[in-house]
C-alpha cells in the first residue's frame, strides 16, 4: 500500500516503521527536520517531506494523490482534524484515519464519519483494567498496543464489561 | 441575538466591541489568560477564559443557545473545528469563519461553515485592483449558484471599445449588469455601446468570466 503519514512524533514514527518493515510505500510529513531522526538510519531515504501537512501543496509532494491511506498523527487535534478531511474530500484518500486526544471531539467527528482514534480513552481504558482487572492483567497491555489493536474502544470496553457481569 | 466568538485577538476584539454596541449578546472566547486580561479591562464580562474547541467550554456558555458562532483565530484549523463542533454538537444555525489559506475557503464551505472570511483572498482582490493592469475582479461568489459578481475597466486599446454589447456577441453564461461611466450608470441594453474607462459589472460563470475577458480586455486568444 501507499501511505502518507502526518506528524514525525514518537507514534508517526513507530508506525512508519512497522509499516515499512511490512514492505509497505510509507511518505511521513513533518514541519520540524529533526523530527525525522525518530526514524532511525535503517528507514529508507527520500521517504521524509518536510513541510506543513495542512497545505496542499505540501500534501501533493508526498503523493497523497497517488495514497491508499492517509494518517494523520501531529500533536494537534485540529491539525489532524483538517487534514484528515483534506484528505478525505479534496484527495479522496480511500483510508483516512486521525488521532484526537479530545475523547469528545473524537466521539463528534467519528459520528460525522471520520475514522479517528482517541489515545486518551485507549489509554485510560488500558490502564484502568491493569488495575482493577486481573483477567486483562495476564495480557500485557502494551503488547496489545504493539500490535496495533484498533477495535473500538467502546466495544472493547463493552465486550469486557458483559464478561465480567457474566461471571459474577 | 446570541453570538459566542472564538479567539480574542485583534479581529474577536474589534468584532466583539462592534457586535456589542449594536446590542448583540455576545461573549468572547480566549485561551490565554493573560489575553484574556487585557480584553476585560475593555469588555469585562463580555470576554471568558476557554477554548472555543472545547465542548465542556461550549456547554458551560450555553453554546446551545447560540444563534451565530464566530471563530476568527489566526488558526485555521482551529476555527474549522470551531464551527463544526458547533454545528454537530451543539446545533447553532450559522456558523462563521476566518480563512487565512484562501485555499481552505472552498473547503470550508464544503465542510459546512456557513460563512467564509478570508482577509487573503480580499487583500489579493484588492491589489488586483489597485494594478493598473485591467483584469477582472472578482466582487462576490455565490457557491451555490456557481456564479461570481465581477468588475472590469476596459482598456483603452480594448477590442470592444466602439461597439455595441450586442456586437461583441457575449454568451449567455455573460450577464452584464451595469455600464458605470464616470458617474453616470447606465443599464445596459443590446444597443449600449461600450467606451473605454467604463466599468462593467456583471454576473458570470466561470466560461463566462472567460469570455467577457476575451471579449473586452484582448482579442488573443
Amino acid at each position: 500500500m501507499n501511505i502518507v503519514i502526518l506528524g514525525c512524533g514518537r507514534v508517526g514514527a513507530a508506525l512508519a516503521q512497522l509499516l515499512v518493515g511490512e514492505g509497505h510505500q510509507v511518505k511521513i510529513i513533518d514541519q520540524d527536520s529533526e523530527s525525522f531522526n525518530r526514524l532511525g538510519t535503517d528507514f529508507p531515504e527520500g521517504h521524509t517531506v518536510l513541510g506543513n501537512g495542512t497545505d496542499e501543496d505540501v500534501l501533493r509532494r508526498a503523493g497523497i494523490s497517488r495514497a491508499d491511506a492517509f494518517v494523520a498523527v501531529t500533536n494537534g487535534d485540529n491539525r489532524n482534524i483538517l487534514a484528515a478531511q483534506i484528505a478525505r474530500d479534496i484527495f479522496r484518500v480511500p483510508k483516512v484515519l486521525c488521532r484526537i486526544y479530545d475523547p469528545i471531539r473524537q466521539e463528534t467527528y467519528n459520528a460525522m464519519g471520520l475514522e479517528s482514534i482517541s489515545p486518551t480513552i485507549v489509554g485510560a481504558k488500558l490502564f484502568r483494567d491493569a488495575v482493577v482487572n486481573p483477567i486483562t492483567r495476564t495480557t500485557s497491555p502494551t503488547h496489545s498496543i504493539a500490535q496495533g489493536t484498533s477495535v473500538p474502544v467502546q466495544r472493547m470496553g463493552g465486550a469486557r464489561e458483559r464478561d465480567r457481569a457474566g461471571k459474577r | 441575538m446570541y453570538i459566542l466568538i472564538g479567539g480574542g485577538g485583534q479581529v474577536g476584539y474589534y468584532l466583539t466591541k462592534g457586535l456589542l454596541q449594536q446590542g448583540h449578546e455576545v461573549l468572547l472566547l480566549e485561551k490565554d489568560g493573560r489575553r484574556v486580561e487585557q480584553l476585560r479591562e475593555e469588555l469585562g464580562t463580555s470576554v471568558t477564559r476557554g477554548d472555543a474547541c472545547e465542548a465542556r467550554v461550549m456547554t458551560e456558555v450555553g453554546g446551545d443557545r447560540a444563534d451565530l458562532v464566530i471563530a476568527v483565530t489566526g488558526d485555521d484549523e482551529d476555527n474549522l473545528v470551531i464551527c463544526q463542533m458547533a454545528k454537530a454538537r451543539f446545533k447553532v444555525p450559522k456558523t462563521i469563519a476566518r480563512v487565512n489559506n484562501p485555499r481552505n475557503d472552498d473547503l470550508f464551505v464544503r465542510l459546512g461553515i456557513d460563512v467564509t472570511v478570508s482577509p487573503t483572498r480580499t487583500i489579493l482582490h484588492m491589489i488586483e485592483a489597485e494594478i493598473p493592469h485591467h483584469t477582472i475582479v472578482p466582487l462576490m461568489t455565490l457557491t451555490r449558484a456557481g456564479l461570481s459578481l465581477v468588475e472590469l475597466t476596459v482598456p483603452p486599446d480594448s477590442p470592444a471599445a466602439g461597439n455595441s454589447l450586442q456586437a461583441l456577441n457575449l454568451p449567455p453564461s455573460v450577464n452584464i449588469a451595469l455600464v458605470v461611466r464616470g458617474d453616470q450608470n447606465i443599464t445596459p441594453t443590446g444597443d449600449t455601446v461600450i467606451e473605454p474607462e467604463d466599468r462593467i459589472f456583471a454576473l458570470v460563470t466561470q466560461e463566462g468570466e472567460a469570455a467577457l475577458r476575451e471579449a473586452v480586455i484582448t482579442d488573443e486568444v
